[in-house]
């Protein structure tokens, strides 16, 4: 194991985040804070409590996933995009360094920037809500693991894209709708039964139910169900990966 | 001696269709300068690129040390510094962290007393602290090849190191090399400077086509096909040659002051001094003569013609 390779990427991707702490940092802070503005105060002071748990904490944990899905998947995919696009990737790829040991580093790098956000987040709300956690261990499970899982994902969006476009198009396009139609601002029971049953298909309300349930122990899903579909995205990503390395796909072609 | 780095028989054909190299083997050895030359689009890159572990050959094997670079590619991409074509930096990075980031790439633990001789002998102490964005053509060229040097690589490939560098920074680039190559380092590199190949390397290959053309010393090769050139100013100008000279491959200049003879260096006998006999016997008054060898250009214009 090429420990030096890690640790060199590692901190060079953390010194990048120091770099643009405001892009980074502040304006997800500022984003979040918005939001339950907005939709906590001023559109939540009209909702009634969801199952026993006020709107601005109910939204908590979606708003913490949403930050958490597009820095993981953002950072990740930038990481990796970057060195492809400027050319400086030649020196990863000529070095004494494992496939495996480049994801470490970068990936490591990305998911903690994730994680560190989605805690200021949470540091931000408790600003904002009275928030308690009834199962921190599961919440830990979930928040750690969605964002290597993310990040992962994220890499691969990296490697895969061509130019700023295809980097941006997932990020963008797909993930807000995902994680706004996968119940971050309400419970599912509040829809019709078509549309609860849709959403059922979306891979982001296990995500944001079982972040919930860690929270409040109220869930759309079961929350065994929510780690079964994280674990399964997982290893989806790691397939993919281990593909990518073994053709040596858009990297060493 | 085994060689550094052993090249047999490297194919590479890109999802495109373009077949880059075709079947090449070439054998480095240890501590030698070898020049690759070839024009634009020759296969050098993808031949440096695949050594490197860039890009992955279609076919073929490539050993670095004795090692496989595909099986064993930590042991030989440890081996290796590459300085790379392009002036890929990152814009915003510090001379210093990103020659250090290189040398942590190739899980060597930070030695910033061997940074500092780096950056010293390369004259980039003074720019330690500038982000690389805020440098010239010429620094960045040398922050490049600062960070192949950062982790102290026995093999070195420079792609094209003097491409838009001034004469004054070549020089010293060249006196980099020199002391490199002193201290046993392999060095491999391409240039469109073939003077410079000229000047500073040991064995010459050309490569053309995605196939190696030639390899040879340098020495030899210039022996073998420098052609030498024998030029007689006349001191009063001829309107034909004479009959006598018919038999010598001698050709006369458009205004008559000037005979050009061609001979062969490596031939037995060159036939200079039968020549100026025959010149003194038909009567014919020389002013001054001089001789001219061919240049390693002209040899390689010849063998790259001569492959088409």
């Amino acid at each position: 194991m090429n420990i030096e390779a890690i640790k060199s990427i590692y901190f060079f991707e953390m010194a990048r985040t120091r770099r643009t702490l405001l892009q980074s940092v502040v304006s997800p802070v500022i984003s979040t804070s918005l939001y339950f503005i907005v939709f906590g105060a001023a559109i939540g002071g009209r909702i009634q409590e969801i199952e026993g748990v006020s709107y601005g904490a109910f939204i908590t944990p979606g708003l913490m996933m949403l930050t958490l899905l597009t820095q993981c998947i953002g950072n990740g995919s930038f990481g990796i995009y970057f060195p492809k696009f400027t050319g400086t990737i030649y020196e990863v790829l000529s070095s004494p360094i494992s496939m495996i040991e480049i994801v470490l580093g970068y990936v490591g790098a990305a998911a903690t920037k994730g994680l560190m956000i989605g805690t200021i987040i949470l540091i931000t709300a408790s600003l904002f809500v009275d928030l308690s956690i009834a199962h921190p261990f599961a919440m830990l499970f979930f928040f750690v693991l969605t964002a290597i899982t993310f990040s992962l994902f994220g890499f691969i969006i990296g490697i895969w894209a061509k130019d700023f476009e295809q980097l941006n198009l997932i990020p963008m396009l797909v993930i807000p709708p995902l994680v706004f139609l996968g119940g971050s601002f309400y419970s599912i029971d509040m829809l019709p039964p078509f549309w609860q049953a849709v959403s059922h298909f979306n891979p982001v309300l296990y995500l944001i139910s079982g972040f919930r349930w860690s929270f409040f122990e109220i869930s759309d899903v079961d929350p065994l169900a929510s780690a079964a579909i994280m674990l399964v995205f997982l290893a989806l990503c790691m397939s993919v990966l281990t593909w990518i390395f073994r053709t040596g796909y858009r990297l060493r072609n | 001696m085994t060689p550094i780095v052993s090249i047999s028989n490297l194919s590479k054909t890109y999802a495109s269709g373009f077949q880059a190299l075709k079947g090449v083997s070439l054998d480095i050895e240890e501590g030698e300068i070898l020049a690759l030359l070839g024009p634009n689009g020759a296969g050098k890159t993808t031949l440096i690129s695949i050594v490197c572990g860039i890009v992955n050959a279609t076919s073929g094997k490539v050993t670095v040390g004795g090692n496989d670079v595909v099986r064993d590619f930590r042991q030989t991409r440890a081996m290796i510094g590459l300085v790379p074509q392009e002036l890929t930096t990152d814009a915003f990075e510090t001379v210093w962290n990103t020659v250090s980031f290189s040398r942590g790439l190739h899980g060597k633990k930070p030695d910033p007393a061997h940074i500092e001789k780096v950056l010293k002998d390369l004259s980039l102490w003074n720019k330690k602290d500038n982000t690389l964005r805020e440098l010239s053509g010429g620094m960045k060229r040398r922050v490049l090849i600062a960070k192949a040097l950062s982790h102290e690589p026995r093999v070195l490939f420079l792609d094209e190191p003097t491409a838009g560098v001034d004469v004054s920074l070549r020089k010293s680039m060249w006196d980099v090399v020199q002391r490199l190559r002193a201290s046993g380092v392999t060095i491999i590199l391409t240039t469109h400077y073939i003077e410079e190949a000229e000047e500073i390397a040991d064995r010459i290959a050309v490569i053309n086509g995605g196939e190696i053309l030639l390899v040879e010393e340098k020495d030899a090769l210039m022996t073998k096909l420098g052609r030498k050139q024998l030029r007689v100013d006349l001191a009063h100008p001829l309107e034909r040659l004479p009959q006598s000279l018919a038999s010598y491959n001698l050709t006369l200049d458009e205004d008559g002051q000037c005979l050009i003879y061609d001979y062969d260096t490596s031939a037995e006998r060159t036939g200079i001094t039968a020549l100026l006999a025959a010149l003194a016997e038909a009567g014919i008054r020389l002013r001054d003569i001089s001789t001219r060898q061919s240049s390693l250009e002209d040899i390689f214009v010849e063998i790259v013609e001569a492959g088409r």
